[in-house]
């Protein structure tokens, strides 16, 4: 970190940084480095490399990898079209109001919506196909989770989308691109770094989620996020549960480094 | 991609989908509205029509002062966490090094992917430390916290997309440290920074685990009340309340959106085009 | 960057009004004082009028602070730094509180109300002579079942959820104790069984339950139950009496092989600033007709004898909440296993979340 010259105006970040992230990493490791009888053992780290913990990890994976998917999917277009709308600043406030309503409500409300007797399953019903499980399934856990995350998608891309000179659009129009041709050589490009920040406000904390795992899923889904929090909370072995979290960590920072060295190649537009 | 036809076929299509979207994403705030309003005491069936639940929200005074402890926590620790977000945001892009930034990058988002009992559990052992006595103070410092990651990560791709040949030439033209800040790297990322704090709002708002094990003497905000009430069964009065915050903050957010576009005859910008702010691109 | 600023400041002075309001509100509440008691429970767990009347009979001001969790609570206890003169842990937690010194002695003379608990409810396993604590509420782990959707299946015994007809129809509460609990009684063993071969016994058995479960899940169990999303579900009693009391189609049993009883009390934790007012508060809540009332508002069981004869019959008459004799002497509290058994027991039950699927 070379800060250089006079660059007082950045210290209160790097205090953040040593005091809410540095110092709270540095006692995860070292609560990981216990068993649950307050010794000293790595044991905690061979614990992680067993079938158990590997396939909560592939878990926690592929729902996250699907989750961001499908927000970009949804996220993507809703943008567009709201930067194409009269009021878009308003509209875009009316979606992100939502997330101001508390969170274990809305998944009541989504229990009761999905439900057996909910107005899905009515819906349904009037379609003649009869009643579905929806409720405790992996569908209905990367619906609602996208459910969640969506407007954090949807605004860094909306941001981008909406500070895309319209102009360059209309050249490449103009130069004969069809609309597709457009979008893929033009718009998308520009608007690539919303795209990113947007993936790493999902993928991030969709690695972790937990609660919906209950709630929503059952316990039909058991994410790396759920191991922590009974770790943590029912078992109280703190020294299992911050392993967990510190290859969470190391895995997000390899992620991070990852998508950071391919910033070069897509940084055309 | 479905999207391209969208885009041509203007109208039709592209206003369904929009519909659809907005739907979805109020349909559990409609199933909670109603449902506060049914005698039957629960988010069922559907009963008759009563005003109970608002009477006892109203008359409830403990439950009066914890609304307004999360609000004036969560306005608080969104203004400031965007503030040291802009210069968190300021300090990575600082940083010339590709390996550099990527530490700075990935310390930046340990809070984020951190989950919420762990997060709670390290700064509940940091403030008994450092000796912070549990209560508005230190769920605010935590809220701060937690909440700054989100609003850089919100922050940096503006400041990314900026040409650095930007700041040089204005430099060359005579113009301050301040004044490269203050007149051309804030007025562009300025869509950023309204979306970080929106996010920040949204990350404060909603946190229930990281305030309930900060919190104490006394001081309690919305979600842990709501959350701790789960195991009696959350009443109807809950989703009384949520129905008059919902309907007073989108009567706010409408209102202060016209106030503003008929005094600077232009809309508020949460994300203002580069463009007007003068900047080519 | 005019706007910028306006709209920080703007955030600010609204931020700074609200504070003050809150301040003027909790001034008028009388929070801010100084004759305050700060008590610690389950959300919804007490009937506010009573805390109203506490306030007016000894004029000093109820806190309420409110926890979701036994362990949730017991960190927060633990690290200090805030204030709790009254706390409501549930059995185990108190062991585990006892075993750490985390709870100060009571002064029965103070107590004089105490005789009123039952005496099969007091000097009990957790906290032998009730040297620090008092019993708030009590209750069981049982089956509640949906007649209508059941088939006329018989559930006096665990064994009948292994039943084929229930299949995908079974909903379990998200406890180990409890659901292992469950198995071990269903092989007639004990809920605190530590031998390793009746333990992975137990994990086959459950198993083999797999297909009929629906879900594993919390609190929303008692919301999803009464929606009737499901036929079955393993819940304590307390929960099951509010899912009847919203669906009266639903019944409950506590199976014949023996099954939990499980008490939340009343403590005072280490660091308690109004000693002398938590006594009074725990005594306020022993009087008869104060319990009476606050059984009537909860729901759950009460160990409180004169109280019982207060409320109404179909409360106290209730066998399925009110359990006789026979039942109660097959019912165990839940012992402090240790943390490398209860780990162990954890670990189990999460062996058998990720076997179905």
């Amino acid at each position: 970190m070379n800060s250089k010259g006079k660059s007082y105006y950045l210290i209160p970040y790097y205090l953040w940084i040593a005091l809410f992230v540095i110092a709270p990493v540095l006692l995860v490791v070292y609560y990981s480095l216990f068993d649950l009888d307050g010794k000293l053992t790595l044991n905690n780290y061979v614990n992680f490399f067993t079938p158990v913990y590997m396939r909560m990890m592939l878990n926690s994976f592929w729902y996250a990898f699907l989750i961001t998917l499908f927000s970009l999917l949804v996220a993507y277009p809703a943008a567009y079209l709201l930067t194409r709308t009269k009021h878009k600043q308003l509209w875009l406030l009316l979606i992100i109001l939502p997330t101001w309503i508390n969170l274990l409500l809305k998944t009541y409300a989504f229990i009761g919506i999905f439900g057996t007797f909910g107005p899905v399953n009515n819906f349904f019903d009037l379609l003649g196909l009869g009643e579905q499980q929806i409720l405790f399934t992996g569908f209905s856990f990367v619906f609602v989770s996208v459910y969640i995350f969506i407007p954090f998608m949807i605004l860094p891309i909306f941001s981008a989308l909406d500070e895309m000179n319209l102009s360059l659009v209309d050249a490449a129009r103009d130069l004969g691109a069809s609309g597709w041709t457009t979008f893929r050589r033009v718009v998308f490009p520009l608007t690539i770094s919303g795209v990113r920040s947007g993936c790493m406000a999902v993928f991030i904390p969709a690695l972790s989620l937990f609660m919906i795992t209950r709630l929503i899923a059952g316990n039909r889904v058991i994410t790396l996020g759920t191991a922590i929090e009974q770790h943590f909370l029912v078992t109280q072995d703190w020294g299992m549960g911050s392993t967990v979290a510190v290859f969470l960590i190391a895995i997000m920072a390899l992620f991070m480094i990852l998508t950071g060295s391919s910033r070069k190649g897509v940084r055309g537009g | 991609m479905k999207n391209k036809r969208k885009i041509k076929n203007k109208n039709g299509i592209a206003n369904i989908y929009l519909v659809l979207v907005f739907l979805v994403l109020y349909a559990p705030i409609f199933y909670l509205m109603y449902y506060s309003f049914n005698s039957g005491g629960t988010m069922h069936e559907f009963e008759g029509f009563t005003l109970d639940y608002y009477r006892e929200v109203l008359a409830d005074t403990r439950l009066m002062i914890i609304v307004i402890n999360t609000l004036v926590i969560a306005l608080l620790s969104s203004a400031i966490a965007t503030v040291i977000a802009v210069i968190g945001a300021l300090a990575i892009q600082h940083v010339r090094s590709r390996r550099a930034k990527n530490t700075l990058l990935s310390l930046n988002n340990v809070l984020i992917v951190s989950p919420d009992v762990i997060i709670g559990a390290s700064f509940l052992i940091l403030f008994t430390i450092v000796g912070i006595k549990l209560g508005f103070t230190s769920v605010l410092l935590s809220h701060v916290a937690f909440s700054i990651p989100i609003a850089v990560i919100m922050i940096l791709p503006h400041l990314q997309e900026m040409s650095p040949t930007l700041t040089d030439a204005a430099r060359d033209l005579g113009a301050t440290r301040r004044d490269v800040l203050t007149k051309v790297i804030l007025p562009i990322i300025k869509p950023g920074i309204f979306s970080g704090f929106f996010m920040a709002l949204t990350y404060s708002l909603d946190d229930f685990a990281v305030t309930f094990f900060v919190t104490g003497n006394g001081y309690s905000t919305l979600s842990v009340e709501i959350y701790s009430r789960a195991r009696q069964g959350v009443s109807l009065s809950i989703n009384a309340l949520s129905t008059l915050i919902f309907l007073f903050t989108i009567l706010l957010v409408i209102g202060y959106y016209y106030l503003n576009q008929r005094k600077s005859r232009q809309p508020v910008h949460i994300a203002e085009p580069v463009a007007e702010a003068g900047v080519p691109r | 960057m005019k706007q910028l600023v306006n709209t920080f400041l703007a955030i600010l002075i609204v931020a700074f009004g609200l504070m003050f309001l809150a301040s003027r509100l909790n001034s008028a509440q009388g929070y801010s004082g100084g004759n305050t008691l700060t008590i610690y429970n389950w959300g919804d767990y007490i009937d506010p009028d009573l805390l109203k009347q506490f306030q007016e009979e000894t004029g000093i001001t109820v806190i309420y602070q409110t926890f979701d969790s036994n362990e949730a609570m017991l960190t927060k206890v633990e690290q200090g730094g805030t204030v709790f003169d009254v706390v409501v842990p549930s059995d185990y937690a108190i062991a585990k509180m006892r075993e750490e010194k985390l709870l100060l002695p009571l002064d029965h003379s103070k107590l004089p109300n105490l005789a009123n608990i039952g005496s099969k409810f007091m000097d009990l396993s957790f906290d032998p002579g009730n040297l620090y604590s008092v019993p708030y509420f009590w209750g069981t782990v049982g089956i509640i079942f949906n007649p209508d959707m059941t088939k006329g299946i018989d559930f006096s015994s665990w064994n009948s959820l292994w039943d084929k007809r229930l299949n995908n129809d079974i909903f379990l509460v998200d406890g180990a104790r409890e659901v292992m609990g469950m198995a071990l009684n269903s092989l007639h063993y004990s809920v605190n069984d530590r031998d390793e071969e009746h333990l992975q016994e137990a994990l086959t058995k459950l198993n083999k339950l797999s297909p009929n479960v629906k879900a594993i899940v919390g609190d929303e169990i008692k919301m999803l139950l009464a929606n009737e999303e499901a036929a079955v579900g393993i819940v304590w009693s307390g929960d099951a009496s509010e899912i009847m009391d919203e669906n009266d189609k639903l019944d409950y049993v506590v199976p014949e092989e023996g099954s939990n009883i499980w008490f939340d009390n009343m403590v005072i934790p280490r660091g308690a600033a109004n000693i002398e007012g938590a006594h009074k508060f725990i005594n306020f809540m022993l009087r008869p007709d104060v319990a009476a009332q606050n059984t009537e508002y909860v729901g759950y069981s009460t160990p409180n004898v004169p109280a019982l004869e207060l409320l109404p019959e179909d409360i106290s008459g209730d066998e399925r909440f009110y359990p006789p004799a026979g039942i109660t002497d097959r019912l165990e509290v839940y012992d402090n296993l240790g943390k490398r058994m209860l780990a162990h027991y954890n670990e189990l039950f999460l062996k058998f979340k990720m076997n179905k699927k």
